[in-house]
């Protein structure tokens, strides 16, 4: 129990820390680093939840793909960050006020939140004994029969995203020579070579 | 304090949320720093999403948080795609200025 606890704090202060330094970092390089941190401690607390394969998702997804985008993305740009954080000073208030006005509710709202009854018996898709199933084996049951028709339809989603994202950031350059296979193929031997008469003791 | 229950990880993400609002506040023209707080914000979502699946004991909740993935990451290529044009076209990622991208 103690250990939980202690496993708890220790990745949900560091979470909270990171994020604070993904909002307040000046460089968006070590932005991008605290967010891949925050991304690993969360994982580790869905390891503590007892949701494996959440976590594993969220590194792999999270970290492996989408945080790299976001490094390959500040770094590929040459922008002037310094300019960027104008204006940082000025917001501050109102986004102060906001976000401790949000809090408060949020609090308010969860902080004393326990399962009721009535909430047991509307379970849809109770979660099997650990020592019987494993989480992952037991999402990949629901996943691929009570929940088909969503799982395609994120396969879709993310097709749909790969196919956006290359149309709208591929160009075509001009003045590029590039090999063009169909005129290739299409070229007759007519094109290439031709018969010259040529006149007796002269030449071409 | 030493029982970890549903109301520790709620308060996690409500903490987590807000420096996500917070964020967008704060770094008003960076579209980067903008994206990556609503990374945290879904993150906040995810961690409410699974501690209440986990808590209730319905793997429902996990099978959402997936799909949550899936729209997280298809939003970030897409908003990082549309970055890079935005930024090929005018050689700056201003907030400001993204609303000459109408029409």
């Amino acid at each position: 129990m103690i250990l939980q606890a202690i496993a708890f704090y220790l990745f949900a202060g560091v979470t909270v820390a990171s994020a604070v330094m993904v909002v307040f970092a000046r460089n968006p390089v070590h932005s991008v680093l605290f967010l891949i941190l925050a991304f690993f401690n969360a994982a580790g607390l869905f390891v503590l939840l007892g949701a494996e394969f959440i976590a594993m998702i969220l590194v792999i997804v999270y970290v492996g793909a989408v945080a790299v985008l976001f490094l390959f993305v500040v770094m590929m740009l040459n922008i002037d960050f310094k300019a960027m954080r104008e204006g940082f000073v000025s917001n501050a208030p109102i986004g102060v006020i906001i976000g401790f006005i949000l809090i408060v509710e949020l609090l308010l709202l969860v902080g004393g939140w326990t399962i009721q009854a009535p909430a047991i018996g509307a379970i849809a898709t109770p979660i099997p004994p650990i020592n019987e199933v494993t989480n992952t084996e037991a999402l990949g049951h629901v996943l691929y029969t009570k929940y088909i028709y969503l799982f395609q339809a994120a396969g879709m989603i993310l097709l749909l995203a790969m196919v956006g994202a290359i149309v709208l950031t591929h160009r075509t350059r001009p003045g590029i020579k590039r090999q063009v296979i169909a005129d290739q193929i299409a070229k007759g031997h007519m094109d290439t070579v031709s018969v010259q008469k040529v006149p007796s003791r002269s030449g071409v | 304090m030493l029982e970890i229950g549903l109301s520790h990880y709620l308060t996690l993400a409500a903490i987590l949320f807000t420096l996500g609002v917070l964020g967008i506040f704060l770094n008003r023209k960076n579209v980067i720093i903008i994206l990556m707080s609503i990374e945290l914000m879904l993150l906040a979502v995810n961690v409410n999403l699974v501690s209440f699946s986990v808590f209730l004991g319905d793997l429902t909740g996990q099978v959402f948080t997936l799909l949550i993935l899936t729209v997280a990451a298809a939003e970030a290529a897409i908003g990082l795609a549309i970055l890079v044009i935005y930024f090929r076209n005018r050689g700056s990622i201003e907030v400001d200025d993204i609303s000459m991208m109408k029409g």
